[in-house]
């Protein structure tokens, strides 16, 4: 039935994705100091906040991937972190009004998809704000085996530190989300899965 | 008022390319609007909240598609003017995107069916010579790896479930089944696709596609129909079944009442 020449068949999900799901440019913001003031920029986005998450701000989130000057004019890089989030263009918005209101004048806001973005660059101080918050932050690293479903992790309670937690559904109140609830404080909670 | 030079901009000449992408974003965009359709009916908050972020994914997705198609075009058109400005004769999303909700083993069922589908062809398409393509295709195929997760676990739980979920996910099985065909064929424009290698090798998709789903229905104890049945096809072409016309002015009442609003 199935050609030769054709993808084994030891089970569809062994054989794929076959591409690298997550970016491999885990290059970082540039170094203080290579540009005049970064610094201070990432200073004014790191007051600029998730609008679905307001404990973090873009910057701990990890989607401010690149901060430049392009013929004097400040640009600033901003991956989605899912294609059809609704917050995007708002995130976008507010960084604009934040950067104007600390003195910068016209800056340029672009988008860029590629390399996709992944929980891997939420910062460690953003995890750690997400668990004060009661949403669990991602447990290990993005990978094709926690993207299939094939490892499910141990996601500890945000609330009460139990490991006797079930996932409820796939997703939660966003798409970044999957809903889990305790067995042992018995409250559920949002888990940030990775991706 | 729209500009006759913009009517019919899916039926003039165009790149065998632009088709493709309004293939892949009208797909996304049909599907996503018959989520829409579901906001405040599924059967429990957890189910209306991933099926509000399924179809918020898949709008995004498409999106990314139709902005792509309307550069293409360089008709002063833009993605907003093809989802809301083209008639049922100018889609080419795949027919079983278009099918109605039905009861939930009809909605998971066709999930199911076009997430195997999906992932499959997107992730093929992550090596595509199209580096616009590429970028987009890997964005979408970690949202679809989650759709897919989700819609197996359902057509499983549904099938080997009670005999009352069993019988229906069964039933929307068989009625979905033919539309399945049209996932893949391959027809002149796809073969222009695979020969500049845009697209990937659609022999592998299918094997990938038939495995995904044979191993997903005999986990659900669900009798897969023959391969060979009769199926439809047509969407890819713009001829579709009577439920798209329905989607579209459903989905399209609001800008084609009010062309000129510029605030939502
Ligand atoms: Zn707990």
């Amino acid at each position: 039935m199935r050609p030769p020449g054709n993808p084994p068949s030891d089970g569809p999900i062994d054989d794929w994705p076959s591409s690298d799901l997550i970016g491999s440019d885990r290059r970082g913001l540039p170094p203080a100091g290579e540009k005049g003031d970064i610094d201070a920029v990432l200073a004014v986005l790191e007051q600029v906040p998730d609008p679905e998450v307001p404990v973090v701000s873009v910057v701990e989130l990890g989607i401010v991937r690149d901060i430049d000057w392009v013929d004097g004019r400040l640009a600033v890089n901003v991956t989605p972190t899912y294609s059809g989030c609704p917050a995007t263009e708002v995130i976008e918005q507010h960084i604009h009004e934040a950067l104007v209101a600390a003195g910068y004048s016209d800056p340029l806001i672009q988008r860029r998809l590629s390399p996709a973005w992944t929980t891997d660059w939420l910062t460690e101080a953003g995890r750690e704000k997400l668990r004060a918050y009661g949403i669990a932050p991602p447990v290990g690293s993005a990978s094709k085996r926690s993207l299939t479903g094939q490892s499910d992790p141990v996601v500890p309670c945000p609330l009460c530190g139990s490991n006797a937690t079930e996932r409820v559904s796939e997703f939660g109140s966003t798409a970044c989300k999957a809903l889990y609830r305790c067995r042992d404080c018995l409250e559920p909670f949002d888990y940030f899965k990775c991706l | 008022m729209q500009n006759p030079a913009q009517k019919n901009v899916a039926q003039k000449t165009q790149a065998p390319l632009t088709d493709y992408l309004l293939r892949l974003g009208d797909s996304a965009l049909v599907l996503g609007q018959r989520h829409a359709q579901l906001c405040g009916k599924a059967p429990a908050l957890e189910e209306e909240l991933a099926l509000m972020n399924v179809g918020l994914d898949l709008f995004g997705q498409a999106r990314n598609w139709l902005g792509y198609a309307a550069e293409l075009m360089n008709d002063n058109v833009d993605a907003d003017h093809l989802a809301f400005r083209r008639d049922a004769q100018d889609f080419r999303n795949l027919l079983i995107t278009e099918q109605p909700n039905g009861d939930f083993a009809d909605i998971m069922g066709r999930q199911f069916l076009f997430d195997a589908w999906h992932v499959h062809l997107l992730d093929g398409l992550t090596h595509s010579s199209d580096p616009r393509i590429a970028e987009v295709a890997a964005k979408s195929l970690k949202e679809a790896t989650y759709h897919l997760r989700r819609s197996s676990e359902w057509v499983i739980r549904l099938g080997d479930g009670t005999e009352e979920s069993h019988t229906r996910m069964q039933r929307a099985l068989d009625n979905l089944w033919q539309f399945t065909g049209e996932l893949l064929q391959v027809d002149e424009i796809d073969q222009a696709m695979i020969e500049t290698g845009i697209a990937p090798d659609p022999e592998a998709i299918a094997a990938r596609w038939k495995a995904t789903v044979e191993e997903v229905l005999e986990e659900a104890t669900l009798e897969r129909p023959s391969y060979d049945a009769w199926m439809y096809t047509g969407g890819k072409v713009g001829h579709h079944t009577e439920h798209l016309g329905f989607l579209l002015a459903e989905m399209q009442y609001l800008p084609r009442a009010y062309p000129d609003a510029t605030a939502w």
